[in-house]
């Protein structure tokens, strides 16, 4: 059986918006010990909007940010939401499904399908991506690409042509380490 | 959830297994492409991809690069074959194009490897030289950069077909691995890809409905002969400008293009039968189809 809906519902949970409380930002995950990361291109000021998936909307702190990485770190007060699960740095294989969940042009937890399609750098020399054959719009940065389990593979945070590119977890858990959060 | 997390497993193991055959192709400024192992010593890509016309170099699946030589070309299914020397490189694992359906998931691998995925659109003739391929896959699925002349590759890693972006960017086509195998047999049979020549110069006509009644044909449309090369197969089957040509080797002929689809490489040295409307009456000329002479 081939469970899309419940893979995406899943994913939804874990998926917040990000705004300036009017406008929508982007998309972020929920982590564990009360935070969200997502885009540092997203979360540029100390204090924004984040949305979750039930409607409630809660003040996000902005405890660090990272532009070179293109990541931050928020910090919202208890959700009762768990929170994402994070894949294997090593689950990532090239052709295997995944998933995107974020809040493209605003259109709220909006599923898109793929694989991925090569992972390092774009060109040599460059940063690691997960590049991934997933379609994307702006407002999907910050959200998850997620593969067939529902575990986290990276941050979605560029699109170059028709290709996703998704900062590889590794390298997200490491920032939130970095920050001064422990994982769980 | 376990069916999502198989078909998973089983795209990125048939991308793995395909991707051993790829090569990159280098014979074009700027942009490479792709190729597959087809047979031993011998990388099918896309015709369009080849713009030199002898030595290319190519990199194996392992990142090194060696020289390949052009063998042939097949221009109207956008076809080239280089010959190279890696026999330590997996030939490409070829399947049955004749059993892929329309609703298929399928794989572009390029060299990498990377992927794309998609699904087979629709099952068809292609527009103008294309149609030469028979059946064309049509694809809804990103071709991304440097992945024409690669491998369309099914959930279990083998190849149905060879991409070639096609005119426009939404329409993406693969050539059906069928419609390759007989460009390679044919290599393999005469040490050269022959192109086939009449010697006729046609134009589409409507066919008037009387005439369509009378003859009982489908076709809405044929072809009129406007010129017929002197000491060409076409003279030596009589056909005169002005007869209307209506089908070829048994296959209706609507529009000039179908006459390349019908004049596949391995008719060229054979009999066949060319249906004619000659002053409103039927006449089967027997035409014996030529080779065209080589550039050199």
């Amino acid at each position: 059986m081939i469970d899309l809906a419940g893979l995406a519902e899943r994913l939804r949970r874990v998926t917040v918006e990000v705004s300036d409380g009017g406008e929508s930002l982007g998309s972020g995950v929920l982590w564990p010990r009360g935070c969200v990361v997502t885009n540092a291109h997203v979360a540029r000021q100390s204090r924004v909007a984040v949305r979750l998936v039930d409607g409630r909307r809660l003040e996000g702190r902005l405890v660090a940010r990272d532009a070179d990485a293109d990541l931050a770190l928020l910090r919202v007060p208890g959700t009762g939401i768990p929170t994402a699960m994070v894949a294997d740095a090593d689950a990532a294989r090239v052709g295997s499904f995944v998933v995107a969940i974020g809040h493209p042009f605003g259109v709220r937890g909006a599923l898109t399908a793929g694989i991925i399609h090569a992972m390092g750098p774009i060109m040599p020399g460059g940063r690691p991506w997960i590049q991934a054959d997933v379609r994307l719009a702006p407002g999907n940065s910050g959200g998850p690409l997620a593969d067939a389990s529902g575990h986290v593979v990276g941050l979605n945070a560029m699109i170059v042509g028709a290709l996703a590119l998704a900062i590889p977890i590794s390298r997200v858990t490491q920032f939130v380490r970095a920050a001064g959060v422990e994982p769980m | 959830m376990d069916g999502l997390l198989t078909l998973s497993n089983e795209l990125a193991a048939a991308v793995e297994h395909a991707g051993r055959a790829v090569f990159g192709v280098n014979a074009r400024p700027r942009l490479g492409s792709a190729g597959v192992h087809w047979r031993p010593g011998l990388i099918v890509t896309a015709d369009h991809t080849v713009q030199v016309d002898e030595e290319v170099t190519v990199t194996r699946p392992d990142g090194r690069e060696v020289t390949a030589t052009v063998a042939g070309r097949d221009p109207a299914i956008d076809i080239a074959i280089l010959k190279v020397d890696a026999p330590d490189v997996a030939v490409a694992d070829v399947g049955d194009s004749d059993a892929v359906r329309v609703g298929h998931i399928v794989l572009a691998v390029g060299p990498g490897p990377r992927a794309s995925w998609g699904v087979v659109s629709a099952i068809g003739a292609g527009r103008g030289a294309r149609s030469a391929a028979g059946e064309v896959l049509n694809l809804d699925l990103t071709l991304y950069p440097g992945f024409s002349g690669g491998p369309l590759v099914d959930v279990q890693g083998r190849v149905v077909g060879v991409n070639t972006s096609g005119a426009s960017r939404q329409l993406q086509l693969a050539i059906p691995a069928a419609a390759v195998n007989r460009v390679l047999d044919e290599l393999g049979r005469r040490g050269r890809i022959p192109r086939a020549y009449l010697g006729v110069g046609t134009q589409q006509v409507r066919l008037p409905e009387g005439l369509r009644q009378t003859f009982n044909l489908d076709q809405p449309t044929a072809v009129i002969v406007v010129d017929v090369q002197p000491n060409s197969p076409a003279a030596g089957a009589g056909l005169l400008i002005g007869d209307i040509i209506v089908s070829l080797g048994g296959t209706s002929i609507t529009e000039p293009a179908d006459l390349k689809s019908v004049l596949r490489p391995d008719r060229v040295g054979e009999s066949t039968i060319a249906s004619v409307i000659r002053g409103g009456e039927p006449r089967d000329l027997q035409i014996h189809v030529g080779e065209r002479a080589r550039r050199t």
